[in-house]
């Protein structure tokens, strides 16, 4: 912000200051609100809204205050005159503001006009005269030595002097029911003493940059269609439109899936992986191969990975029996180094040692099962009847909004799966209840 | 020769002097491989037109800021956290309210939703992870089947599951980062390397899934190993603490936010910054940074109150939105990409699309 500040305050480029006039009294060097939302916009290529957005935050953070209701710290994009606060009052600076000045600043206003302060300046008042008692006089000989000094000004500096404290003590102790824009959150630490840090940098090919840069873009071209943000999405954006129709026709269990879904298992190997129901076609298509255990194999892999560190032994030995073992049902072919390590490794099952068989089965898989797959009938078939759903037409009466529905949370699925043999017809209203409970 | 003293301090500059040298060898090396910026191979590429994004949903209900919120698998529902130690979940689309619960400490700077969509781990100022199993019965006191999973020796700044409800990655204020089975609450793996409190992790959506990048208040962005706990790159451009990683949908790159007000893109396989984010007039820092679907956009929340969208091929901004009052602390676009929530400092919410 700091920076913004000085480059405002520029001789050349920086804001244009003139006289501002404040009732009777003739302020030097101030501009007006709308001077500076203008030279922001300018400045930096930006549109009202942000540069009043951007001003709010200077004077909301003591950098620019007003002369004017100086109680509001607030940008007004009009007449009103602002001016740059001195550098000894901001909040980068971070002077502990302490009791005692907040005392004296406060002693000062009530001396200067009774009845200046208001309801919680008062308390603050007299909670401070009682706590800080014992050097009270002291607070009040001060106050009174700085009001004879500045009746000594000019009526203008006085002003530009009290409207500097003012804007100082709105950010430092900040009326109840207004934001405090010096809280920061948890405290975090930071680097500061030498810290030797060793990291090994993989030695890299030295490929050109620009095949890399350039497969962002072949991504992002790639994808564009599927972004709903970006393109939207048929038959309509449920969050736009509130019309669930959009994740029902995409659900897991659906029988047909659309169009762009289907494309899209084509773009690699792991979007057809990822996709439930993608995985499940293409286990179809292994079994019509007999491939169909390596699929199988890659899956249990998965679950030993991921899954509690409890079972890992008996997953693994699972897994072994059913797809590892000489004769087994399932028995997946792998080349015999691997297999001869992943034999050893099970003899101390832990949770990776799985990790070789199944980089090579997925590779396997990738480079052989995929591409197959991709140009198999099965899948063009399902490609061809594919929907493309309607886009949904704008209802002719734009106010009124459609029911939005509840869908069944996921832990009730996984629950109703679990107690099927209970009777629990509390479930399906507990849900409903449940949600205007809390 | 005579031996001399050598002052500790004395050790410690020529030490300092050295690791400068090496780094400023390694830039040059990395220079070397630079051929062309991310954003003049964009030049070909179309620009995007005037977007139009709108508040669709705010919730409203948390009693103070919220800090952190992660989206279900199923594309609605949302978990969110916040400083008075209350954790919600909450179906977006309805905004109705589903679960609370209320955490024994303050700042619950992290949450997360299982991939089963059946329990939320949590956790900040208690310096540890805790899972909630969600249960659909409204006599049933969440509180009571917590189970405290991860421990650390400070505050929890972010936390995520793995591929599965048995596994979460944590990261924390300790410097380190760490993997944890759910159900035994053992450790199973710790990173060590940052030099000062990590503040956000995110994990690779790679085939292998082995890997997640940690960024934290010493400036740089890691990369780990999830097996052998090793860093195995490190980027170090931002000019203060890293706030938010996020990986590029492919997982060959990955943006971060950094209360220095830029965001950048780093390319794993150049091993480098490819792209900076970033505005004269942006001054405050970003908190929360998250891709769309495709990777086009890079939504960025930010401690001015305001969300920035901005291009990633060609570096630009695209369009920014107003709406919260106070900072944005968190931000993540849903699984499906239809929309996006950002979670604010002014008590809400507010799910954009």
């Amino acid at each position: 912000m700091e920076r913004v500040i000085v480059s405002m305050q520029d001789p050349d480029m920086g804001m244009k200051m003139r006289n501002q006039r404040l009732l009777i009294t003739v302020i030097p060097h101030a501009m007006t609100g709308r001077d500076i939302v203008d030279w922001l916009i300018q400045k930096y290529t930006i549109t009202e809204e942000e540069a009043l957005h951007i001003g709010n935050f200077l004077v909301k953070y003591g950098y620019i205050y007003p002369l004017k209701e100086p109680r509001n710290l607030c940008l007004k994009q009009d007449e009103t005159p602002y001016r740059f606060q001195t550098p000894y009052y901001w909040t980068s600076t971070r002077w502990p503001a302490s009791e005692l000045d907040y005392a004296i600043y406060l002693a000062k206003k009530n001396i200067r006009k009774q009845g200046e302060l208001i309801e919680y300046e008062k308390e603050c008042y007299n909670a401070l005269h009682k706590r800080i008692n014992h050097t009270w006089d002291f607070v009040v000989m001060q106050a009174r030595e700085q009001l004879r000094a500045s009746k000594q000004r000019r009526k203008a500096d006085r002003i530009v002097l009290e409207c500097q404290e003012q804007a100082y003590w709105l950010i430092n102790r900040p009326p109840p029911g207004v934001m405090d824009i010096l809280e920061q959150g948890p405290d975090r630490r930071n680097v500061s003493d030498v810290m030797l840090y060793m990291w090994c940098l993989p030695l890299k090919n030295k490929l050109c940059m620009f095949v890399w840069v350039c497969s962002f873009v072949k991504y992002c071209e790639q994808y564009q269609d599927h972004d709903p943000i970006m393109q939207g999405c048929l038959p309509s954006n449920p969050w736009i439109t509130d019309d669930i129709m959009y994740w029902n026709m995409n659900s897991e269990t659906v029988t047909m899936p659309t169009k762009l879904r289907v494309e899209r298992w084509s773009f690699s190997f792991m979007e057809l992986l990822n996709d439930p129901l993608g995985r499940k076609e293409l286990l179809t298509y292994l079994e019509k191969e007999f491939s169909a255990e390596n699929l199988c194999f890659w899956q249990a892999c998965e679950e030993v990975r991921h899954g509690e560190a409890s079972k890992i032994a008996a997953k693994v030995d699972e897994v072994y029996k059913q797809f590892l073992a000489p004769g087994a049902s399932r028995w997946v072919n792998i080349d015999s180094k691997t297999m001869e390590k992943t034999l050893e490794g099970i003899k101390h099952p832990h949770r990776f040692v799985l990790d070789d068989a199944q980089m090579h089965i997925y590779f396997l898989m990738k480079k052989d099962s995929y591409p197959r797959y991709l140009k198999s009938e099965l899948y063009k078939n399902l490609l061809a009847k594919a929907i493309v759903p309607q886009e949904t037409k704008k209802s002719v009466f734009p106010f009124m909004r459609r029911q939005r529905h509840s869908s069944p949370s996921p832990a009730l699925v996984t629950q109703t799966a679990e107690d099927n043999g209970k009777a629990k017809p509390s479930a399906a209203k507990a849900n409903a209840g449940t949600a205007s409970q809390i | 020769m005579a031996a001399q003293e050598v002052q500790p301090s004395e050790t410690i500059a020529k030490l300092k002097s050295e690791s400068e040298a090496l780094k400023t060898k390694l830039e040059e090396e990395r220079a070397k491989l630079h051929d062309v910026e991310l954003h003049q191979v964009a030049e070909k590429v179309d620009p995007l037109g005037q977007f139009v994004m709108k508040t669709r949903r705010t919730l409203k209900g948390h009693g103070n800021k919220v800090l952190c919120m992660d989206w279900c698998k199923d594309k609605r529902r949302i978990v969110s956290s916040s400083q008075d130690g209350k954790v919600i979940v909450w179906d977006a689309f309805t905004t109705n309210k589903e679960h609370a619960v209320t955490m024994p400490c303050t700042w619950v700077m992290a949450c997360a939703y299982a991939p089963s969509g059946c329990a939320v781990a949590c956790g900040g100022l208690d310096n540890k992870c805790s899972v909630y199993p969600l249960s659909l019965d409204k006599n049933e006191n969440l509180a009571a089947k917590k189970k405290s999973v991860a421990m650390h020796t400070n505050y929890l700044s972010a936390c995520s599951f793995t591929n599965s409800d048995m596994q979460i990655l944590t990261s924390s204020g300790d410097g380190t980062c760490a993997l944890w089975d759910v159900e035994s609450g053992q450790l199973l793996q710790s990173f060590h390397g940052h030099a000062a409190d990590v503040l956000c992790l995110d994990l690779a959506p790679s085939e292998t899934g082995n890997t997640f990048v940690s960024g934290g208040c010493d400036k740089k962005a890691n990369v780990w190993d999830m097996r052998s706990g090793q860093c195995i790159q490190s980027f170090e451009t931002h000019e203060s603490d890293i706030n938010s990683v996020r990986y590029y949908p492919s997982g060959d790159a990955f943006a971060s936010g950094s209360d220095d007000a830029t965001c950048r893109l780093y390319d794993l396989r150049a091993d480098r910054e490819v792209a900076i984010y970033s505005k004269e007039s942006i001054i405050f820092g970003a908190s929360s940074v998250d891709f769309s679907l495709s990777g086009r956009l890079l939504f960025g929340g930010y401690n001015d109150y305001t969300i920035n969208v901005w291009d990633v091929l060609k570096g630009t901004r695209v369009s920014i939105l107003f709406g919260h009052e106070n900072r944005v602390s968190t931000l993540r676009v849903s699984p499906d990409g239809t929309a996006f929530c950002s979670g604010s400092w002014d008590h809400t919410l507010r799910v954009w699309a």
